[in-house]
């Protein structure tokens, strides 16, 4: 039998507790580790669009929001455009690093409130950032997506997939205030977050 | 813009557990429920790109980068070096790779580590680089020593790099670890036995590399990276919309 010239991903290793190390200097301790850190804000002053805010925390399967998790997240501008795509918002560099605070065990994301997103088929999602959690004991990278409960998310192809519909809600940022969102991740256990394979 | 397909899906076999009660922490940090998986969109296919302009002259050099060049760090002298490649075999260019490791002692520079090696004064333990246009990368640093943990009653973690890769796009992050060959500790780890597929955990050991040591120098450890795939199609059968 002929062999596949395909090769196998390198296996997912968890990114411990101090991750925060590598990927976080100033906030392990290390302030002035490197002349510019990665991912520190997905937006510059001046760009186009809604200012928002997202605060929540990462809860474990006993409900004790974690101190140590990292996310990233990553989403287009104001028009639904992924930077390095043509006419995007040379303000927005759409991703993002942040950390729980150690004290409160919450984290804020402030960015822009993304567009629709035309993929495939020409098919149009619902506005959404994709967001990436890696912690201690945390193996392979968790993936899910914040949408916003002040958008129509009726006919976006994610939410569309998942079957049992109450578990819709665990991906859906609520409105506290002009602006500002609470958006919760769980991890295991009663109200877990859908997380993404794709 | 030219569709260059959607990612490969993954293949969660070639992947560690979420759920391993030998690796404690992950029992409460494991989603019960299945993961939904679905094509590629362009949330995963895009991704944040890189360019040299942030990097410093020594942020791939774990040796100097603490002291800013004025003094080594103390500990076994390394190359680590290697490609970082597609399902496709095909190099993955100018992507960003991050490590981040204990010192010689086993001991890392973050405020929660209060392991009793002392830190090292010229040590800090983390770099980052961007792989050439042929997705060649390489750092030098010191052999990070194994140290303990609190899991079981006597759990040590092998010699390790953390490494963390972009790839292309989003849907391509992923984050690991590098072992040295020939480390005792690898088999006792409960964290390296998450991987339940051992071609998989043995594809994490860096084997040595005399040949691209440099003779009263450093010695060489290889270790590449393979990133998820775009599936290209010459035909597209779906209807639009679909």
């Amino acid at each position: 039998m002929q062999k596949l010239d395909t090769l196998v991903e390198t296996a997912s290793q968890t990114a411990g507790p101090y991750v925060h190390i590598g990927l976080m200097p100033t906030y392990a301790g290390n302030a002035g580790y490197y002349d510019e850190e990665i991912g520190v804000s997905p937006i510059e002053e001046g760009c186009e669009g809604e200012i928002i805010e997202i605060t929540g925390s990462v809860y474990d399967g006993t409900g004790w929001a974690m101190r140590d998790a990292l996310i990233e997240s990553w989403q287009p501008d104001a028009k639904g455009v992924f930077p390095g795509q043509d006419g995007a918002d040379p303000k927005v560099s759409g991703h993002c690093r942040f950390a729980a605070d150690a004290e409160t065990g919450e984290f804020t994301l402030r960015t822009v409130k993304p567009g629709k997103v035309k993929g495939r088929g020409g098919v149009v999602g619902a506005p959404h950032i994709s967001l990436w959690v890696v912690a201690r004991g945390i193996n392979i990278g968790l993936q899910t997506r914040i949408y916003f409960e002040d958008e129509d998310n009726s006919s976006d192809p994610l939410l569309a997939r998942i079957e049992q519909r109450p578990r819709v809600e665990t991906l859906i940022a609520k409105k506290t205030g002009e602006g500002k969102y609470r958006f919760d991740i769980r991890l295991q256990g009663e109200g877990e977050t859908v997380f993404l394979d794709i | 813009m030219k569709d260059k397909g959607p990612l490969i899906p993954r293949n969660r076999d070639a992947h560690p557990v979420a759920y391993d009660p030998g690796y404690k922490t992950s029992v409460a940090r494991s989603p019960n429920l299945p993961l939904l998986s679905m094509e590629s969109s362009p949330s995963e296919e895009t991704g944040p790109t890189f360019g040299h302009g942030k990097l410093g002259a020594l942020d791939n050099n774990l040796i100097l980068n603490w002291t800013k060049g004025a003094a080594p760090a103390v500990g076994e002298r390394i190359l680590m070096h290697g490609r970082v490649l597609d399902e496709n075999a095909r190099p993955v260019p100018n992507t960003l790779l991050e490590i981040w490791q204990a010192n010689a002692g086993g001991r890392y520079r973050h405020k929660k580590d209060t392991y009793l090696a002392p830190l090292d004064p010229n040590f800090g333990g983390c770099g980052r680089t961007l792989t050439d246009e042929n997705g060649y990368y390489q750092f030098l640093t010191i052999r990070p020593g194994a140290y303990p943990w609190p899991n079981r009653g006597n759990d040590w973690r092998p010699m390790h790099i953390h490494i963390s890769v972009y790839g292309h796009s989003f849907g391509q992050r992923l984050i690991t670890q590098m072992y040295f060959e020939g480390d005792p500790l690898i088999d006792h780890c409960p964290i390296a036995a998450t991987i339940k597929n051992r071609a998989q955990l043995d594809a994490l050991v860096a084997p040595l590399d005399l040949a691209h040591s440099r003779p009263l120098d450093y010695l060489a450890y290889k270790f590449d990276i393979v990133l998820r795939g775009r599936r290209q199609s010459m035909f597209e059968n779906k209807l639009e919309g679909m």
